[in-house]
């Protein structure tokens, strides 16, 4: 059977394998408060994953995400306090547009310069989180500040459930904004014609322009879609923890590489999907999660990832060397 | 209306200071099969290139369908249905058969959507104009190499191909596949389509293509019909000599062997293959890609850990576990592909050649400056070559001269028995001659036993001793003395399937 | 034919006819002058380059164990977890009850106990080195991924060790090692001009930095060619780790003190630096000398900044950009 021999397949059997064991140890895994806030923190690094499995499939690595995200979320909240100004769908575009024009540097630099993609975003990392901490200060936007409207946007739920001691617990309607994404990039990626250029390239540049791609646009769609995906998420972030910190996002960069090879993407290029990354990432969100209602101490959760990072990349290297033999 | 689809007319092209084109004209009649015969870096891709468009020339002019085009670029190349297949087919091996097919059309259309259901529609119909059962919805990668160029012919196709240029298509198949492919070549000319085959191997050539042009140095030697030609003449043109290599038949004094395989296998490659080779003799094999030659090769250098089988070195057993091993007891390899497999373009030809004794060259825990001088002035000498100082990188060389270097690594570090596969594939027929006449002083002066993997008959023939001949991983003949000729051997290849 | 002569000038010879080390000259100079003439009276003070000099030295000699990994068309960036692993390892030594007794009653016992929390910090840079070296070597695991995924491991067991909170309470000789002087020069200059010199010879003197050198331009011919690429590629790595763990012991040294996320900033900066230098990080090319200049003129521009009180953000964005820069500079250059 195609599917049974399918990554994403397999990925999902260890999901559920793991989900079975931690409830095993816990039961409180299961309850409806657990679940959805494993939700919830799947959306923001979920649309970064997005972002990141698009680079990964044209073959390249992108670690400034998270900055841009910030860069995005930070400057746009501060001006709507400075300017007094409250609402959420110009504030969404214009965090994506802050994100667009950022992986438009990206792009800039890897097309016309053939560097190296983690190179190239590592640096401009560096440039946007110094720029936006030296420039704009590094002081919180706190929840007394945040614009009303982005707040109560943050916080519609889709459905509300009553626990047995009077507290109830939500889902949060942003799990929409971030399936919706998903969902949207499934599109692109398998019918469009820009969308198969990815993994026409990520196999095979040379093959890619010969065959009549524009390939320089491949690239500038590639790093121009990820810097996007990273603004929306910066302003989901924001709106759902009700403050801006412009130090937020440290590190996790990793996290969100780990989830998208996780996903079965291979940093070769050519191939990964968009379910395997859900997987991947939701894979990853709960076992850090997991790992508190295992009795573990949160020390322990950077060796748990690292880990993680380990043990996928091994097993995708093998597959890898297997295919490529 | 012209007679011809597309003529080239006095074309020349130049590299800096390099003339790859001089003066040089081909023209190709609708619906006809054309072959384009040269030797290595006689200018045939150089002139693929200028029909495609990639390349501009610098003088000259390109006339289709009776009409002059001026620049000619890619887009419009293939807008005139020029398309043309090149040796890695550039396919994408991760997507399937039909998403190759599809992606061109599609593009070729501006379109912006991909329709999956069409792209099946497209892949079954051209499949079925060619008559061939490939699944459409296979990852191209899983191909076997007959697959993919169709493959690629089906592309060529539902591009409108009107000339379709195929670069050394039967390199790579067997003699069954070759005849399916005449089959399908056949079937598309009588469609309308013409063939341009570019190849440097005469007997297929001979059997299909109804016109010839013969390209030597970026000049054009030689055209007409393919019945005013037969091999002789063709070989003439192509190199400018008459066969000058007289055959080596020196007397090998019987003694015991020097190296000796019994058994060997490698699986799903190398079945049971016996061999033997004493100090002087030069052995050739003679297979297709996919025969397990290079599996063969590989495994005598220690590269194929699954093998098993016995492998003796003057009777003791020998068999190495590691390259370091097969190097320290005498074995050397000159890989296929030099390029990828044999040099470090970028660095010194010194550490080019001291690449494989570095170990021995240290004294204490540094390297021994003088020593490595040494060792590279004297194999410099000996093998001739022409470098201004050996600090130039290897890149720079010309195929021969690279050849050379690989050559000297191995008798660097005292090598007893050397494998060589494609010895002389992309080198001029002046160099050529020069590496044949250094292998066989390897052989009879300094008694080194050789084993010569080759896609070239005849290089086989004048140079070997005895040949085998392979396939799937068997040797199936062997052939020594008066039967050794191009004739027995291309006879025994073509009743294999 | 012919051979090198022997009466090429020294200067000639030290510098090779690279192109990329006489560009590095260049810049060093037009920044050290455009930076004193920025700040005329402060910049060429005696303080200031000393205060460089025993920053520079952790900085430099992770961004050689930066170019080394490169070499090999590799990347380490575990190397600033590694330094603080090893630091707080050492840390964690001087906790030890007897140890703290016996450094208590000075004498030779201080310096005896100081010089085995150094070879234990540097056994852990080993250590790590051979983790880093085996998953990459051994499994084939991309180096990206690998380090990425080991450098959250060293980062989270430095973590885990302390808890959180830097570990404080090293002797007066570790301090020593970050803030001393021998002969008039800082300690820690020393160590660097010490690594520097070893690791240059290394590269160039012997099988192993040759052969990485031929690995990193073609890692199909090197198999081929014998040389023992996965034995090789583990050195360059175990190399990489306790180089790693020196520049950790410098910056404890230096600060007096271990913690889990210290020097964040130098991963990028050890990276700039490499690839400044003329390291190529797809492999075969990279020399010390070039990473020393690409590493003064970048100290020299931070410390002129930092007189004219630029935020230290700020600094962090002008070497990414300076990163930019010098990748358009290099495909420009390569285009002509």
């Amino acid at each position: 059977m195609k599917i049974l021999n399918s990554t994403e397949f397999v990925i999902a059997c260890v999901l559920v394998a793991a989900m079975v064991l931690i409830g095993l140890v816990n039961p409180a895994f299961w309850g409806f408060d657990n679940l959805f806030s494993l939700a919830k923190s799947n959306v923001v690094i979920g649309i970064m994953a997005l972002g990141v499995l698009l680079v990964m499939i044209s073959g390249g690595i992108d670690v400034s995400l998270p900055s841009f995200a910030v860069a995005a979320l930070y400057i746009v909240v501060r001006a709507m306090v400075e300017l007094n100004y409250d609402g959420v769908l110009l504030p969404f575009i214009a965090a994506a547009l802050i994100g667009l024009v950022l992986g438009a540097f990206n792009a800039l630099i890897i097309e016309r310069f053939r560097m190296i993609p983690l190179i190239v975003t590592l640096g401009t990392a560096s440039i946007v989180r110094g720029l936006l901490l030296g420039l704009m200060g590094a002081s919180i936007v706190n929840i007394n500040k945040m614009p009303k409207e982005l707040i109560a946007f943050g916080k519609h739920d889709l459905v509300t459930v009553q626990a047995a001691n009077g507290a109830s617990y939500g889902l949060t309607a942003m799990v929409l904004v971030y399936l919706g994404l998903a969902v949207a990039m499934h599109l692109v990626l398998r019918y469009t014609m820009i969308g198969r250029s990815v993994y026409a390239y990520g196999t095979d540049a040379e093959s890619a322009r010969r065959a009549g791609f524009n390939t320089r646009r491949t690239i500038w769609f590639v790093y121009c879609t990820a810097g996007l995906l990273a603004g929306l998420a910066g302003m989901l972030h924001t709106s759902m923890i009700w403050q801006a910190n412009p130090r937020d996002f440290q590190g996790l960069e990793l996290d969100v590489i780990a989830a998208v090879v996780l996903g079965g993407a291979s940093i070769f290029g050519g191939r990964g999907s968009v379910l395997g990354t859900l997987i991947g990432v939701f894979m990853l969100v709960m076992v850090k999660n997991s790992l508190i209602l295992l009795k573990v101490d949160t020390t322990w959760q950077r060796v748990v990832v690292g880990m993680i990072i380990v043990t996928a990349t091994a097993i995708t290297a093998r597959r890898d060397r297997r295919k490529l033999a | 209306m012209s007679d011809y689809l597309i003529e080239l007319k006095n074309i020349g092209k130049r590299f800096g200071g390099v003339r790859a084109l001089e003066d040089v004209s081909l023209a190709i009649r609708p619906g006809e099969i054309h072959c384009l015969a040269g030797e290595n870096g006689s200018g045939k891709s150089t002139i693929i290139k200028v029909m495609s468009g990639i390349y501009t020339p610098d003088e000259g002019e390109i006339v289709i369908d009776g009409e002059p085009v001026g620049r000619l670029d890619p887009i419009r190349a293939v807008g005139h249905g020029i398309q043309v297949i090149y040796q890695d087919f550039s396919l994408f091996g991760n997507l399937t058969v039909a998403e190759n097919l599809a992606l061109n059309t599609y593009l070729l259309e501006g379109r912006s959507r991909m329709d999956w259901h069409r792209a099946h529609e497209m892949a079954r119909d051209v499949l079925a104009r060619i008559g061939v059962a490939i699944d459409p919805d296979a990852e191209v990668g899983s191909l076997p190499t007959s697959g993919k160029q169709i493959v690629a012919i089906a592309r060529a196709i539902l591009a409108r191909a009107r000339l379709i240029v195929m670069d050394e298509p039967t390199t790579a198949l067997t003699r069954h596949e070759v005849e399916a492919l005449f089959t399908i070549v056949r079937d598309l000319k009588a469609q309308g389509i013409a063939i341009l085959f570019v190849s440097h191997k005469m007997r297929e050539m001979l059997e299909i293509s109804e016109r010839l042009t013969v390209f030597r140095n970026g000049r054009k030697v030689a055209e007409g019909a393919m019945r005013d030609f037969d091999e002789a003449t063709i070989t003439h043109a192509m190199t400018g000599l008459d066969l000058t290599d007289d055959p080596y038949r020196p007397e090998i004094p019987d003694g015991p062997p020097l190296l000796e395989v019994t058994g060997l296998s490698v699986p799903g490659t190398v079945e049971r293959v016996a061999l033997s080779l004493r100090p002087g003799e030069i052995v050739g094999i003679s297979g297709l890609i996919g025969s397990g030659r290079t599996e063969l090769a590989r495994a005598l250098f220690g590269m194929e850990p699954r093998m098993t089988g016995e492998i003796r070195l003057d009777g003791r057993p020998a068999r190495p576990r590691s390259v370091q091993e097969a190097i320290a007891r005498g074995i050397a390899y000159v890989p296929e592909d030099r390029l990828t497999e044999g040099l470090f373009l970028p660095q010194s030809i010194e550490r080019n050649l001291v690449v494989s004794i570095l170990d021995r060259l240290r004294r204490g825990l540094f390297l021994d400056r003088r020593a490595v001088r040494a060792r590279t002035a004297e194999m410099f000498a000996a093998m001739q070559i022409a470098a201004p100082s050996p600090e130039t990188p290897a890149g720079n060389l010309s195929g021969g001269n690279a050849q050379r270097v690989m050559l000297g690594r191995w008798l660097l570090t005292g090598a007893r028995v050397l494998i060589l596969n494609g010895p002389t594939v992309g080198v001029d027929v002046g160099s050529k001659a020069t590496i044949h006449r250094i292998i066989r002083d390897l052989a009879t002066r300094d008694g080194l036993a050789v084993l010569m993997i080759s896609d070239d008959v005849p290089e086989l023939v004048t140079n070997c001793n005895r040949i085998h001949v392979m396939h799937r991983g068997r040797f199936v003949a062997e052939l020594a003395g008066a039967e050794m000729t191009e004739t027995r051997i291309n006879d025994t290849l073509k009743t294999l399937t | 034919m012919t051979t090198t002569p022997e009466t090429r000038p020294l200067i000639r010879r030290l510098l090779g006819s690279d192109a990329a080390i006489a560009q590095l000259v260049v810049i060093t100079v037009l920044i050290f002058v455009a930076m004193t003439a920025m700040n005329p009276d402060k910049f060429l003070r005696y303080y200031n380059f000393e205060s460089i000099s025993y920053i520079m030295p952790e900085l430099g000699i992770l961004s050689i164990a930066m170019m080394i990994a490169m070499l090999t068309g590799g990347i380490d960036l575990s190397v600033v977890g590694v330094a603080n692993l090893a630091a707080i390892v050492a840390g964690v030594y001087f906790r030890i009850p007897a140890v703290q007794e016996a450094i208590g009653a000075g004498g030779a016992g201080v310096v005896m106990h100081t010089v085995a929390a150094v070879l234990i910090a540097l056994l852990v840079g080993l250590a790590a080195g051979v983790i880093n070296g085996l998953l990459i070597a051994r499994l084939r695991i991309i180096p990206i991924l690998a380090t990425l995924g080991t450098g959250q491991i060293f980062a989270g067991l430095a973590l885990v060790l302390t808890g959180g909170p830097a570990i404080v309470g090293f002797p007066q000789t570790w301090a020593w090692i970050g803030t001393g002087k021998i002969l008039g020069l800082a300690t820690p200059l020393w160590v660097l001009i010490v690594v520097a010199l070893l690791v240059a010879v290394a590269l160039t003197r012997t099988t192993l930095g040759v052969s990485l050198m031929l690995i990193g331009t073609n890692p199909r011919a090197a198999i081929f060619a014998g040389i023992r690429s996965g034995r090789m590629i583990l050195y360059s790595y175990m190399l990489t780790g306790v180089l790693s763990a020196i520049a950790g012991v410098l910056l404890s040294g230096r600060t007096n003190s271990a913690k889990a996320d210290f020097g964040a900033s130098y991963l990028l900066q050890a990276v700039l630096i490499a690839v400044l230098g003329g390291t190529n990080p797809a492999g075969g090319k990279g020399r010390v000398l070039g990473v020393l200049l690409a590493l003064i003129a970048l100290m020299l521009l931070s410390s002129g900044l930092q007189i004219m009180r630029m935020s230290n953000f700020l600094i962090d964005a002008v070497w990414g950009g300076f990163l930019v820069v010098v990748i358009a500079i290099n495909y420009l250059r390569s285009q002509k």
